[in-house]
């Protein structure tokens, strides 16, 4: 069974004088253990289908489900719960809480899943072991690099063992060599952990780890082709 | 969760540093301007208490009826007796007894001929008594303007201007011309002691103080005062205080048939006052709503901008799994605890500069040299019971609106749009 399952799906956003259709009839479903990549210029509908798979968003029209729930019909606890079990995000701009550490801006989903302190702490180290910041837990986010910045989102996102990853443009601010080591870490815990990665990215670093590339254009799924994982190559 | 929270506010200067500093100095400002308010009000009201009303005045019944005329001739007899009764009735207020009166004031020559003479309003009081507080209530060392406060019997003091017009100076030697209780004619000699100013024209044109066993003498009124004044200890009137010490004292006197029997007034059922206290009231009022209103869309201001420019911290709170209720109700208490603890902070700070201030003032009479109104020189504020929780008002309950307000955004707006703030 799917993890993410998208039938017939649609997102429209009112405008002064109508709507502008953001995605359009999108049937699409992803497994456990894919390392997919939603890619497509600006304004196809990558980042809006990431939100509605991240129950942040709804549909106007079809259906989507995720972990078998169905996004359009869950209450805002329901959404909130989902993500926090189920989903992690990394953004683009890392969006690490500057006042805590490293080791707390990880242990936060832990906080809002009311895990105890001994629970926390393990699943904090393991996060920051499969990140290899274990000797920056604590570290502030001002003290780091962009690139490790963009390895405590990966553990903050990975440390409640989510079955699905968002990642959107995660190495849009990185250098080449930064943008590889975080890839690779990805793939390394997708490898080890089954967790499903999908990527909106138009970075083609990105898409030469990328098993499955959707490819988006003005809201609908232009291509949808599966690749064989690329060999770690050293960046330029 | 909590101890996570606190970290946050704690680290975050912009979360809590500074809205307390901002709330802090918004209730600093309420809660002294409230007692600023206060004392000034109050202080006019005050200075027609040591003057004329006292916070209780008795006086016989017939005195009574026409007070203003001052009618000696209806004053209390066994003066001495009836003090010691409303020390019993009213042991921690002061008691006081004086006579006020109209008379004549002779200045006469080198030879002991009449060289002027004028009207006078005079007030005796209790002058050279060891421990006597009658100089320091009408703060006549501060009004002195020549010579010295009367240190022994026979010694007066008038006011500068009419000292000025008829050129006395302290050491001339002056007659009063008045009524005896008893209706025959006064006269009685007096040195000058001093001259005072009082700043107004009222008093300043034409006033005599001597001490009260002076006037006793003078006026044939062993034992006997016109009026017996009571003044609350801190120095402020309270009515309803006030209206327990007339109840208690009405209730031995109502069943006196005596046609002199005393009776007791309040300040606010004499001559005008009860308006002018409901005036000062209502203008304090309105002056500390307006301010208070004032500082309370500043600080509602603060905490709407204080929940705005966290719309970025919301979106990634919702992304990492934490419902929008959890998060505003985290934003609430985080304002109820800054808006506590600056109210709080900014309160005892206003609490200590009022303090200051209803203990030094500030001495305004060298800016009102020429000022025609009674009023008193010295600016000082006064705490009263409101003072304690007013700055809590813009403090706590405008942070927590403003936060409040600002945290609907979280619902109202959709989830993605609040994601959105992340710029992801």
């Amino acid at each position: 069974m799917p993890l993410i399952e998208l039938q017939h799906l649609t997102k429209q956003f009112p405008t002064g004088n109508g709507f502008f259709t953001a995605l359009k009839d999108i049937t699409l479903s992803f497994g456990e253990g894919e390392f997919a990549g939603l890619v497509g210029p600006s304004g196809s509908g990558k980042t809006t289908l990431l939100n509605i798979i991240g129950s942040l968003d709804v549909p106007t029209a079809g259906s989507a489900r995720v972990m078998g729930q169905p996004v359009g019909s869950l209450t805002h606890r329901q959404a909130a719960d989902l993500r926090n079990h189920h989903i992690g995000f990394i953004f683009q701009t890392y969006n690490l809480l500057p006042v805590y550490t490293v080791y707390q801006n990880v242990e936060f989903a832990l906080l809002l899943q009311k895990r105890n302190d001994a629970q926390r702490r393990t699943a904090v180290c393991d996060a920051l072991e499969w990140v290899g910041l274990t000797d920056k837990m604590h570290s502030k986010p001002a003290q780091l690099s962009g690139g490790e910045c963009q390895r405590v989102a990966i553990a903050r996102a990975m440390v409640k063992r989510p079955s699905i990853v968002l990642a959107d443009e995660p190495s849009a601010n990185l250098d080449a060599e930064n943008s590889h080591h975080i890839l690779q870490t990805m793939q390394a815990l997708n490898r080890d952990l089954h967790t499903t990665f999908i990527f909106a990215t138009h970075d083609e670093k990105v898409m030469h780890y990328l098993q499955r590339i959707i490819t988006l254009r003005d809201g609908v799924v232009e291509n949808d082709q599966w690749h064989s994982p690329s060999p770690h190559q050293p960046p330029n | 969760m909590i101890g996570f929270l606190l970290i946050g506010i704690l680290r975050d200067k912009s979360r809590s540093l500074l809205p307390m500093l901002v709330v802090g100095v918004g209730a600093m400002l309420t809660v002294f301007l409230h007692c600023w308010l206060t004392g000034i009000m109050g202080d006019s009201i005050e200075l027609s208490a040591r003057f004329a009303t006292g916070h209780l005045k008795v006086m016989t019944r017939p005195y009574a009826a026409e007070a203003e005329q001052m009618p000696n001739e209806l004053a209390i007899i066994g003066v001495g007796q009836l003090m010691d009764e409303l020390s019993q009735t009213a042991p921690d207020m002061q008691w006081v007894a004086r006579i006020r009166f109209g008379a004549l004031l002779d200045v006469p020559d080198s030879l002991g001929e009449t060289r002027a003479q004028g009207p006078v309003t005079g007030w005796a009081l209790d002058l050279l008594s060891p421990g006597s507080s009658e100089a320091q209530r009408l703060n006549l060392a501060s009004a002195l303007t020549s010579g010295h406060l009367p240190q022994q019997a026979g010694q007066a003091l008038i006011t500068h201007d009419f000292a000025t017009r008829f050129a006395v100076m302290p050491g001339h030697r002056i007659t009063l011309m008045g009524n005896t209780m008893n209706g025959s004619l006064a006269f009685a000699n007096f040195e000058v002691a001093g001259t005072v100013r009082f700043g107004s024209s009222a008093v300043d044109r034409g006033g005599i103080f001597i001490d009260l066993r002076d006037a006793q003498m003078a006026f044939d009124m062993r034992d006997a005062a016109g009026e017996v004044l009571g003044f609350f200890p801190k120095g402020f009137y309270v009515d309803a205080t006030a209206q327990a010490v007339q109840q208690a004292f009405e209730a031995q006197h109502n069943n006196d048939t005596d046609e002199y029997a005393p009776v007791m007034m309040r300040l606010s059922q004499q001559a005008g006052m009860a308006d002018y206290l409901a005036y000062a009231n209502t203008m304090g009022s309105i002056m500390v709503m307006v301010f208070v209103l004032a500082m309370s869309v500043v600080l509602w201001n603060a905490g709407l901008l204080g929940g705005l420019r966290r719309y970025r911290e919301f979106g990634l709170r919702l992304a990492l799994g934490e419902s929008k209720g959890h998060i505003y109700r985290t934003l609430l208490a985080e304002a109820v605890l800054v808006g506590t603890l600056g109210s709080t902070v900014g309160t005892a700070v206003g609490l200590a500069l009022a303090f200051w201030m209803q203990t030094v003032g500030i001495d305004l009479s060298e800016m009102m040299p020429n000022a025609s109104l009674m009023m008193p020189s010295v600016a000082r504020a006064a705490i009263t019971p409101p003072a304690y929780g007013i700055g809590f008002i813009p403090g706590l309950l405008s942070m927590v609106l403003g936060n409040a307000l600002s945290g609907i955004g979280i619902y109202k707006r959709e989830t993605a749009r609040l994601f959105n703030e992340l710029e992801v």
